[in-house]
């Protein structure tokens, strides 16, 4: 391992000092002066008609700055969709509008109604408290399937039905895979609950609109992932406001998971509002309020059918899934079931036939998006879980089923159409019998078992599709944007580089990791590279950071305007060494002539870039800054195999992870100590969904887990010290650092793993039981070894 | 509005509060102290965790009043004058125990109680000691190993690096 | 949170006096009320401070009878060593920040159906002191968030008499660690008391035919043959009322072991 600092060190985190003095700078940190607060009347009821607002008393107040409804955005753009969907029969998605303030109808609690602009924000919720809404409680749609009867009220009057779309997957397949299914020797059939789970990153959201009458500039910092995407979508789609006008600006922000990639309502609020009242306006979510408005992650139901020959060989899987959209369509919701999740269907293996279905459907409840692995978690769970019923209903052991039906040819043509570029599952399976020990398993159990408890060994694979994506492959998808990425590499004149990144860090430590790539190609100390990100002023348009493609996409840009770089300063380094080009060569820092003892130091070289007194003016312009824009030609693939060990106490039916083992294959990695905490992560939040987590809705829309008193976060003592290898590697073959990204794969791998290993549990203890859907509460544990 | 003094991080400060004013709110907005953060609304997750009179204590559930004539510290006291990070602080960079940097002026906080009154924890007692403090980034695994390093144990054996 | 004004008195007569306000309110440590509070839930507009006030602090032991003044922080119960049961209590309430400023008065005071101290006094036959009078265990809980407490009264302190033997099981409700069901087993002076927290309906409960069972015999298998009525239990989505029936007798049989 290099201890220099390039790719491959576990360089420690510089972004770390100002985190651990408490000198970060969160957008709740930030006060502008003169700022006056919002806070936004929400309903309280799932359904209702509105059938007036009277502010008339709230409005005298003190305090009180203005008081909007949802009649000061008839004018406005709707809370756009980044993302349609075509249906299985040709048809563009069911669209519905979603108001920045609740117009007509309120769908969901939560949904926003008025916003009330104050000197302070008690004044502003005292102002609320005022306003007489008149509200007509209509009936909740709150189950899925109940949500497509005929009969069912509609979320959306000015729709057709509460299908958002019904959508086949490969829709050509459908009938082979029914033949194949109906005649297969034996088919495994599985029913079950991908669980609705909330994000929560730790940091709520917060919003301040800024506007400057003096040069109609607006600013809105906001806690998100992608400051571009707030501004083109907000700035096109919503307000009208031309980019040149419009700064988004995401400081440190505190954790995203996907909940802080969607352009919120909130956000065009703060924005409008500060014109309005031309002052600064500030949103400050409480904890209580995100459970409300921050989108939510995953709430599929699936049944899932496998069928195999006799010998255990999978010849085609069948899968329905509903998919709840929440009452709006947040930003990528729609591709989220079916992009993100269809074409992963095929998982490690070579089932030659596949059908996905998807039924996207609206509910009376908060807006469903991306959640750390965004569809792919959900295409895992069905998989794995449908591999370890089969396997054993078929006595086969279920890491050889597994290995029987592995791919193991590269590059591979899924039927679900993706090429998986690398891979080598049996390697990653074979890493981790060894650090899972699974050979020292029984003499375990019987340790369990001495103590009176269960223990049991669940194992399962994963594969994902990251580093986001192929802009003409997502367009023909239904994609409103494309997904390259872009990097500016500026070199000062004496050599140090600012690099601009479009990649977003909330969490995942760009600035320490990407110098390392810099200082690398260059051979200069890391120490001399920093990055800017977060502020659509300084960084050229990019797409920010989710779906684990920070390195791959934005590390890749950065690795191309670096090339870019050094393609110019040699062009320089040769005219300073009187030589030619092509004979130059850049190693540690000094530019050399090949065979010769002649060079020329990179600090001189960059000089001579910005003081251009002997310098090749006639051919080539001074500075040395570059551009680029990189647009991956696939997805990568990382894939893995985890084994989780837990134990059951049979008396109360609480699980505790006794041994969580990951063996990931993420290509090549540029810093160990930051991929070992991401995968770390991504664990915790899949033991969260497994055991612990769950977003429920009573029948009248109410959210029951609405805070930490009920929404169980994992805590320390949830979990156990996990251990991670990512010593298989088989390269991504398409980008130019041959990495696969790595922030997704603990969330995705984990949940089945977890569930895996219960059920297994259960069995030993001579339990019939096939499946529980997460979370595995103690509660649903015991109620299942009842049956 | 009352006028409330209290010793912060060594120095004496004084500022108005209201009844309802937290102490959060008062490190955060009447002082400038934005390294406390506040993470939730029930007291749970920990984030705004400061000392006063040496306790831990969630300053997002204390009002500024309480803590009238208290001694108060808070994450922006831990390293010294000159920037050295304490070895707490050392520990959770070296150990990789933070990622957002959100809820991390909390753990450092929680951690410094807890070693002040425990100077050697197993795991076990780490893990329990945190379960005030929720991390939604690291799966605590390099939290814990981090308190451990920070309590002088040898930490090479826990698996990962 | 509303307006109101918090005072700080320094004794249990200042802090009556200003209770005598009909719309004060007192503040324990603060660990419920303030995100009561939070969520405008409350709307006092006087908050009247006990924690300033030192005759209602400290831990002493006299007689067989350990005296907890109200003002007393849970991190306290837990560092004493004469009541062992109720020091791990106490060390199991909340988190470590929660323990520092909680209290057992305000924890009685405010009697959530789910916190563990009521368990405790109840399955010891404590006493409650108020300012004005002294309350026996069984005719102070009045059902879930109820007591006997009159509005302007202050718990000043708690007189446990120490059992022979005791324990708390508790089982954890995952997101907010209080109890979903906790059991108090004590063999005291008058016998056997059988306490349960976090199952009921109608909060803290002695669990009677356990307690006449374990007087004839103290052995988890006294149990075998007793079957709790899941009817009034809790049903929520951490644990049907069955399964909180089901608990109570786990955590029964587990305290009675504990205690050997």
């Amino acid at each position: 391992m290099p201890a220099d600092g390039g790719i491959g060190a576990s360089t420690k985190r510089r972004e770390d000092v100002r985190f651990l003095t408490g000198n970060g700078n969160y957008t709740d940190d930030i006060n502008a002066n003169g700022q006056a607060y919002v806070y936004f009347l929400r309903s309280e009821m799932a359904h209702a008609k509105i059938n007036g607002i009277d502010t008339s008393d709230a409005e005298k107040m003190d305090g009180v700055i203005r008081i909007f409804t949802g009649e000061d955005f008839v004018e406005v753009g709707g809370v756009p969709c980044g993302w349609e969907v075509t249906d299985r029969f040709g048809n563009a998605m069911q669209e519905p509008r979603h108001p920045i303030l609740a117009h007509g109808k309120a769908r969901h609690v939560g949904d926003p109604i008025c916003a009330i602009v104050a000197e302070t924000l008690e004044q502003a919720r005292d102002a609320a408290e005022a306003i007489e809404l008149d509200l007509e409680e209509l009936p909740a749609v709150i189950d899925m399937k109940s949500a497509l009867a005929k009969d069912s009220p509609k979320v959306h009057d000015e729709l057709e039905s509460n299908l958002c779309y019904d959508w086949g997957f490969v829709e050509e397949n459908r009938d082979a895979v029914d033949e194949a299914i109906k005649n297969a020797h034996h088919v495994t059939t599985l029913e079950l609950r991908n669980n609705r789970l909330i994000a929560n990153p730790m940091e709520p959201r917060v919003a301040i609109g800024m506007f400057d009458r003096t040069t109609d500039e607006h600013t809105l910092y906001t806690t998100s992932q992608n400051p571009h995407v707030i501004r083109l979508l907000m700035g096109a789609f919503v307000l009208g406001i031309p980019e040149h006008k419009l700064r988004v600006i995401s400081p440190d922000v505190g954790g995203g998971f996907g909940t802080k990639i969607f352009h919120y309502a909130e956000e065009a609020f703060c924005t409008f509002a500060a014109k309005a009242v031309n002052r600064p306006v500030k949103w400050t979510c409480s904890r209580s309020e995100a459970f409300v408005s921050d989108a939510h992650g995953r709430d599929h139901v699936t049944k899932i059918e496998l069928a195999m020959d006799k010998d255990g060989n999978f010849l085609a899987l069948r899968t329905d899934t509903h998919a709840n959209m929440g009452a709006y369509l947040s930003t990528f919701a729609p591709s989220v079931p079916t992009w993100l999740h269809g074409t992963l269907m095929a998982g490690n293996y070579k089932t030659p036939l596949i059908y996905v279905n998807v039924k996207a459907v609206f509910t009376n409840t908060v807006p469903v998006d991306a959640y750390r692995g965004a569809g792919r978690p959900e295409a895992s769970f069905q998989l794995e879980r449908v591999i370890d019923k089969a396997a054993h209903e078929m006595g086969i052991d279920p890491i050889e089923l597994r290995r029987q039906n592995f791919i193991t040819e590269f590059p591979y043509a899924t039927p679900v159409a993706v090429e998986y570029d690398t891979g080598d599952y049996n390697a990653t399976m074979d890493k981790m019998i060894e650090i899972a020990d699974l050979a020292g398993f029984e003499k375990r159990a019987a340790e369990s078992a001495d103590n009176g408890k269960l223990r049991g060994i669940g194992v399962n694979c994963y594969i994902e599709a990251c580093g986001i994506a192929p802009s003409n492959l997502v367009g023909q998808l239904g994609a409103r944007a494309g997904l390259y990425e872009s990097a500016t590499v500026r070199v000062n004149a004496t050599g140090s580089i600012s690099v601009m990144t479009g990649s977003h860090s909330h969490g995942q430590g760009h600035e320490t990791a990407f110098p390392q790539v810099i200082a690398d190609m260059l051979g200069i100390d890391a120490s001399q590279v920093d990055i800017v990100h977060g502020d659509t002023s300084k960084v050229p348009m990019g797409m920010g950071t989710y779906g684990s493609r920070s390195l791959a996409v934005g590390g890749s840009a950065m690795v191309r305007a670096t090339e870019k770089i050094i393609n110019k300063a040699k062009k320089i380094a040769a005219h300073l060494l009187e030589a030619s080009e092509g004979d130059i060569e850049l190693k540690d820092g000094q530019f050399t002539v090949a065979g010769t003892d002649k060079s020329v130091a990179w600090g001189d070289v960059t000089l001579a870039a910005y003081v251009p007194h002997n310098y090749p003016l006639e051919d080539l312009e001074p500075g040395l800054e570059e551009t680029a824009f990189y647009d991956p030609a696939n997805f990568t693939y990382p894939s893995g195999a985890y084994a989780c060990e837990v134990e059951v106490d049979p008396e109360t039916g609480k699980v505790t992870i006794e041994r969580f083992s990951a063996a990931d294959d993420f290509g090549n990695i540029v810093n160990p100590m930051i991929v070992d905490g991401q995968v770390h992560g991504g664990i915790g939040q899949g033991i969260g969904q497994a055991l612990l987590e769950q977003a429920v809705y009573d029948d009248d829309g109410q959210l029951i887990s609405g805070s930490y008193m009920d929404y169980a976060m994992p805590r320390a003592d949830d979990v156990p010290f996990y251990t991670v290898d990512h010593s298989c590697q088989t390269p991504c073959t398409h980008n130019p650092l041959g990495v696969k990204g790595c922030g997704e794969a603990g969330a995705i791998g984990s949940p089945p793993a977890v569930v895996n290993a219960v059920v297994d549990a259960l069995r030993r203890a001579g339990q019939d039981i096939t499946h529980i859907d997460m979370p595995l509460t103690p509660s649903r544990v015991w109620q299942a070894m009842q049956s | 509005m009352t006028q409330v003094t209290m010793t912060v991080n060594g120095k004496a400060v004084s500022g108005e509060a209201e009844g309802r004013t937290l102490l959060s709110q008062f490190l955060r907005d009447g002082l400038g102290l934005t390294g406390t953060h506040v993470g939730c609304d029930t007291s749970q997750c920990g984030a705004c965790s400061v000392h006063v009179n040496g306790k831990l204590v969630k300053s997002c559930t204390m009002f500024a009043i309480e803590a009238d004539g208290a001694e108060v510290s808070t994450v922006e006291g831990e390293a010294d004058e000159d920037g050295t990070l304490s070895t707490i602080q050392q520990a959770f960079q070296e150990h990789h125990g933070l990622q957002c940097g959100f809820c991390t002026p909390g753990m450092v906080m929680a951690t410094k109680s807890l070693l002040a009154e425990n100077p050697k924890p197993t795991e076990a007692e780490i893990r329990a000691y945190l379960s005030g403090n929720i991390c939604r980034c690291t799966g605590y695994h390099n939290i814990v190993k981090a308190i451990m390093a920070a309590s002088g144990q040898d930490v090479s054996a826990i698996a990962a690096e | 949170m509303y307006a109101f004004d918090v005072e700080t008195p320094s004794s249990v007569a200042e802090a009556v006096a200003a209770l005598k306000d009909e719309e004060a309110t007192a503040l324990g440590g603060g660990q419920t009320l303030i995100p009561t509070l939070k969520q405008r839930l409350a709307a006092p507009e006087k908050l009247v401070s006990l924690s300033g006030i030192a005759e209602m602090k400290g831990i002493s032991t006299d007689g067989g009878v350990l005296t907890i003044g109200g003002a007393t922080p849970h991190v306290e119960v837990a560092a004493q060593g004469d009541f062992p049961a109720l020091a791990a209590l106490a060390g199991n309430i909340g988190d470590p920040a929660v323990r520092n400023r909680g209290t057992i008065g305000g924890s009685l005071a405010n009697n959530d159906p789910s916190a563990c101290y009521p368990s405790a006094v109840l399955g010891t036959g404590a006493t409650i002191v108020t300012n004005t009078r002294e309350i026996a265990a069984d005719d102070y809980f009045q059902g879930m968030f109820t007591t006997a407490l009159e509005d302007d009264e202050i718990i000043t302190a708690v007189r446990f008499p120490i059992p022979k033997a005791a324990s708390y099981q508790k089982f954890d409700q995952p997101a907010s660690r209080f109890a979903l069901v906790g059991v108090f087993v004590a063999k005291t002076a008058d016998g056997v008391r059988v306490a349960v927290t976090g199952a009921s309906e109608d909060g803290v409960f002695r669990w009677t035919e356990a307690e006449e069972a374990l007087n004839k015999e103290f052995r988890s298998d006294a149990l075998m043959d007793l079957d709790i009525n899941a009817m009034n239990m809790i049903g929520d989505l951490h644990g049907t009322k069955e399964y909180r029936a089901h608990l109570v007798k786990v955590m029964t049989r587990r305290a009675i072991n504990a205690i050997g």
